[in-house]
């Protein structure tokens, strides 16, 4: 095989930059191949790449297009732009598209507190102290990932229906904030453990409690992993459409997902247009974030695999 | 006065002496405990529900009379329920597609990426969002319309002349739009794929290519084998997940499972049952019915994985 390498200083230099950028370091070290395969490599990942897009793509046009228009017209580029679409979408409903907005928001903030605060201290107490019962405990954290959450749905929503919980929001947030998610669990243990013991004993000399050194010493070095936890909670929760069907009935507390089922519902299929420009609408807020958080989604994804 | 030891990095580098000298410390026990309180009701929350689902599906119950304990005609019932036989049908057939084609898809696009591309970061990024957004009724909604007798598929279709078929309300077509949009999603697969293959050291191929070995004989003598482990994990994982859709079923047929029945996973089922015909012990008898299977899968996959999954430690 050909290897073909840059300059070494050219190279040195590139990886000095990588290196600032983080974990991306190690991806761009090498290019293999002759310049000829190296180019059809792109060729072929470029392809895929639009394939791939092209829906997405495809969506974003035909919100402009008039409903008509929509599969008549098969260009990327609308011949004629209907701007109406977001509005006519918007108001569509019996309530406007800020009050569904409003609620997916409510409910993805109050799901990133709980799991930030409910599964770090969780992670801490696995990963940092050392008590009867940790390592069997741990193991059944892990071993509640197997389990799939189909079984324990109906009594969960017996005793939310006991409760009276039912048409309201505890049953999509009251969860979050008792560690329930063992991923996330998982996760923060796994970063925590790399922290340096010498804070721990620093944090005792200074007369720390353990609850004092999580939320003082712990806590703050643990953000670039809770930045995943929560770019990862408000995704899903912004995405969640079975809880919020099962729990929800007013439609003044519907979210998102909710409200675009229903628009589907009542619209049928002549409003195309607008049932289009909601639905970018509701994607861009996790687009958004996405390519904000890129880096914590992948490093987050990526450690999944590895021990 | 609470005392803080921290644990040693790995499990047997603490010495026994000092191990028991940190039992006795109570202190430490009673931080971690109190500590613990939200994930002991989290557990609990989970665990004893478990329990009683295994009862109620033993039960005729529809959450306003009391539970009546009626033995095992849930599970008579459910085997002589031909459209519970038909759920199964169409969810293990979307799995045993779905999941392959995915898991190679995601293989695939990881070693291209892995050859050391520039522009890496835009790639990785383009296949991996798919997979954030594909479980979200906006692109299941795409989808349906996309894959509709005047939609863009067979629009492309047409210029070659192809008389595509009616995806969508064609029952031998839906399940295949919907597989399409499972594999639309290898992207998370790809990531953890990337990352294992960046665990594989340079110097085996290096080593390899100074014998003669050509890529394929690389890929299958040192790729294959050493990324195992992920592509256990990838395996478990997609089987679980696909198994266990809904989102998808319910937001393209409109919570039917049409067209006749083609799209109705056995979770749309157990929904329909539970939730719209209040059988909620029939449900529970589905529900445990589906566990049982995955973890009949699941275990046949570690017994499996002996043979074929190999641990570099």
């Amino acid at each position: 095989m050909t290897e073909l390498t840059a300059p070494r200083t050219a190279r040195s230099t590139w990886r000095a930059i990588t290196q600032k950028l983080g974990s991306d370091a190690v991806y761009t070290e090498e290019l293999t191949g002759t310049p000829a395969t190296r180019f059809l490599r792109h060729v072929v990942l470029l392809g895929l790449g639009l394939f791939m897009m092209y829906p997405l793509l495809w969506m974003l046009s035909a919100s402009f297009k008039p409903s008509g228009d929509v599969f008549s017209d098969t260009g990327l580029i609308p011949a004629a732009t209907d701007w109406s679409n977001y509005g006519t979408g918007w108001n569509a409903l019996e309530h406007g598209f800020q009050l569904y907005l409003f609620n997916s928001l409510l409910l993805a903030v109050a799901n990133i507190v709980g799991n930030v605060f409910s599964c770090s201290i969780t992670a801490y107490v696995f990963a940092r102290l050392r008590f009867r019962g940790r390592r069997m405990m741990f193991a059944l954290t892990l071993g509640t990932m197997l389990l799939p959450s189909h079984v324990v749905l109906i009594p969960q929503y017996v005793v939310f229906s006991k409760l009276g919980w039912i048409n309201t929001y505890l049953p999509l947030i009251v969860p979050a904030f008792l560690a329930t998610n063992a991923f996330f669990v998982f996760l923060l243990v796994q970063f925590m453990r790399a922290l340096p013991m010498e804070l721990q004993d620093a944090a005792k000399i200074d007369g720390c409690g353990a609850i004092r050194t999580y939320w003082s010493v712990i806590m703050p070095l643990t953000v670039p992993a809770l930045a995943t936890v929560s770019i990862f909670t408000f995704i899903a929760s912004w995405n969640e459409f079975f809880g919020p069907l099962l729990y929800l009935t007013d439609q003044e507390l519907f979210t998102v997902p909710l409200a675009l089922r229903q628009f589907i519902a009542a619209e049928g299929s002549s409003a195309w247009g607008p049932m289009f420009a909601m639905s970018v609408l509701s994607l861009l807020p996790v687009i958004g974030f996405f390519f904000i958080g890129q880096r914590y989604l992948i490093n987050g994804i990526a450690t999944t695999g590895m021990k | 006065m609470v005392t803080l030891t921290a644990p040693p990095r790995s499990r047997t580098s603490a010495a026994p002496a000092e191990r028991s000298r940190r039992r006795r410390t109570a202190g430490q026990d009673n931080a971690a405990y109190v500590m613990l309180i939200p994930w002991v009701i989290g557990m609990l929350f989970t665990l004893i529900p478990f329990g009683v689902s295994l009862y109620l599906a033993f039960t005729d119950y529809n959450l306003l009379q009391p539970a009546e304990f009626v033995g095992w005609d849930n599970f008579v019932a459910f085997v002589n329920d031909p459209k519970a036989m038909t759920a199964a049908e169409v969810t293990l057939r979307y799995t045993f597609i779905a999941v392959p084609v995915s898991l190679v898809a995601a293989l695939g696009v990881a070693l291209l990426l892995n050859r050391g591309v520039r522009g890496l970061k835009f790639y990785r990024s383009a296949f991996y969002l798919p997979s954030l957004i594909g479980a979200s009724v906006a692109i299941v909604m795409l989808w349906r319309s996309i894959f509709g007798f005047d939609g863009i598929v067979n629009g492309f279709l047409a210029r070659f002349g192809i008389e595509g078929p009616s995806w969508t309300s064609d029952p031998s077509w839906a399940l295949v739009t919907l597989i399409t949009l499972s594999v639309w999603g290898f992207g998370a697969a790809m990531v953890i794929f990337l990352a294992g293959l960046r665990q594989i050291p340079r110097m085996y191929y290096e080593a390899a290519s100074v014998d003669g070995a050509t890529p394929v004989r690389q890929f299958v003598s040192i790729t294959l084998p050493l990324l195992s482990p992920v592509l256990f994990f990838n395996l478990v994982l997609g089987l679980i997940g696909s198994l266990q859709t809904f989102t998808q079923a319910y937001v393209f047929s409109g919570g039917t499972g049409g067209p006749a029945d083609s799209t109705l996973f056995f979770n749309l089922y157990l929904y329909q049952q539970g939730f719209q015909q209040f059988d909620m012990g029939y449900a529970s008898a589905l529900a445990w019915v589906m566990f049982v299977v995955i973890a009949i899968f699941t275990a046949i996959n570690f017994l499996v994985s002996k043979y074929w999954v190999f641990y570099n430690d």
